[in-house]
């Protein structure tokens, strides 16, 4: 069997975007897009631990027994957690803080059991592992735009960098958080809907023209 | 006295689980679309919630810590969380059929609530508790009143929004903002009204 790469690609970036199609993960993209990089840095925390759990998962998925498969999977998740959590104390202190509490409940975050319970476990390795890396760039990508929006508008700045002294501060509280998820996710489905109409609607210019066509040589058979 | 009127303020307003700290957003929008289904899963996450700081505190105070195992505490906690979830829906069917029937949807969601596990991560956090509720130190008693407030901030919060979303649901929405958009802009509102509490 062959599995559609390009398909996996742009279900996980698009079509299935785990932030503003799925709306999962709705804990860590809500408190943390206050700055951009901490939209980075928790997304490509997460990305990671869904490479690696999707993998194991994979290669695991003819011997662990279905009845128990939740708690397995909830352990290997725990542990890659665990892995990315010391990892991150190490190497980036600073973010480490940042992230805080949000960082152990990586393993509570829906979109790494949804997709080892829906991808990985019946998928081979290759397939699942990227299969977690779409997704999570989907994820990573998703909570930089967020951040970055109000990162400039709540703080006048971009990545740290200060840009002007224009500042909303709703945009940087708790309400402007809920705000601007719910921009996000209505202009995604704006958006997505009218490409899916434009799509809709070229294909059916298509057939038309075929029947004119069609019709045309039609007339000038009938002309003759 | 003074000490428990904190942790109460602190817990249930000030630092309101759902608007303030973001845990629990799940099911805050998940299962609130009407009022009886909000306030079971609010009231079972409280329990599950003061059950798993009765059990996690002493475990990572008196055995994680000693042993230096402290990295371990994710591990610990999920499965001790999995493990108190899994008894109480056993519990429930055995005992209580009619609360389980009530309150047995709800259960399973609970494991991977991040609420439950967040609060477990809350209460050893020493340093983060003792800026928050302004006490000397922490103790068992404090880590279990805490989960107990936080499970009912949380319930207020659940209420609340599905007392709004009743009404939303009856009025002609735009397509692209029917459902989670809206559900938000709501929760931003709540939001609103819980800064005001943190003005104090």
């Amino acid at each position: 069997m062959k599995t559609d790469y390009k398909k996996i690609a742009v279900d996980g970036l698009i079509t299935s975007n785990p932030t503003f199609k799925l709306v999962l993960g709705t804990c860590p993209t809500l408190a943390l897009t206050t700055m951009a990089m901490n939209g980075i840095g928790m997304g490509l925390a997460v990305t990671f631990v869904l490479i690696f759990s999707n993998i194991l998962i994979s290669l695991l998925r003819k011997v662990i027994p279905n009845q128990v498969r939740i708690p397995a999977f909830v352990l290997i998740i725990a542990t890659f957690v665990t892995i990315v959590r010391l990892l991150l104390d190490y190497a980036m202190p600073d973010l480490y803080d940042s992230l805080g509490l949000y960082l152990p409940l990586i393993v509570v975050n829906c979109i790494i059991l949804a997709r080892a319970e829906s991808f990985a476990s019946k998928h081979n390795v290759l397939a699942s592992a990227c299969d977690g890396l779409f997704t999570g760039l989907g994820f990573t990508v998703a909570l930089t735009l967020m951040g970055a929006f109000r990162e400039i508008l709540g703080s006048g700045a971009i990545f740290g960098v200060k840009l002007w002294d224009f500042q909303i501060a709703f945009f940087s509280s708790s309400s402007g958080a809920f705000f601007t998820y719910a921009i996000f996710i209505a202009m995604f489905s704006l958006i997505s809907g009218a490409v899916i109409d434009a799509k809709k609607r070229k294909a059916y210019g298509k057939i038309n023209e075929l029947k004119q066509e069609n019709a045309v040589v039609f007339d000038n058979g009938g002309n003759e | 006295m003074a000490q428990f009127l904190m942790i109460v303020v602190s817990a249930v307003f000030i630092n309101n689980f759902v608007v303030v700290q973001f845990l629990g957003i799940c099911p805050f929008l998940g299962v609130s679309k009407d009022f009886k289904s909000a306030l079971g899963m609010g009231l079972a996450v409280t329990f599950v919630m003061t059950l798993t700081c009765l059990i996690t505190y002493p475990i990572y105070t008196y055995i994680l810590v000693p042993l230096h195992v402290e990295f371990m505490e994710i591990i610990v906690f999920i499965f001790i969380i999995a493990a108190i979830v899994q008894m109480i829906e056993m519990a429930l069917k055995k005992y209580s059929p009619t609360l389980y029937n009530a309150m047995g949807i709800y259960l399973p969601l609970i494991t991977t609530n991040c609420a439950v596990l967040g609060v477990a991560e809350l209460v050893i956090d020493e340093a983060q508790m003792i800026s928050i509720l302004g006490i000397s130190s922490m103790n068992i008693g404090v880590a279990v009143l805490y989960g107990l407030f936080a499970g009912l901030g949380f319930t207020l919060a659940i209420v609340i929004m599905s007392g709004i979303r009743e009404k939303v649901n009856k009025l002609p929405i735009n397509k692209h903002l029917k459902g989670f958009p809206i559900a938000m802009i709501c929760a931003a509102f709540i939001a609103m009204a819980f800064y005001v509490f943190a003005l104090i």
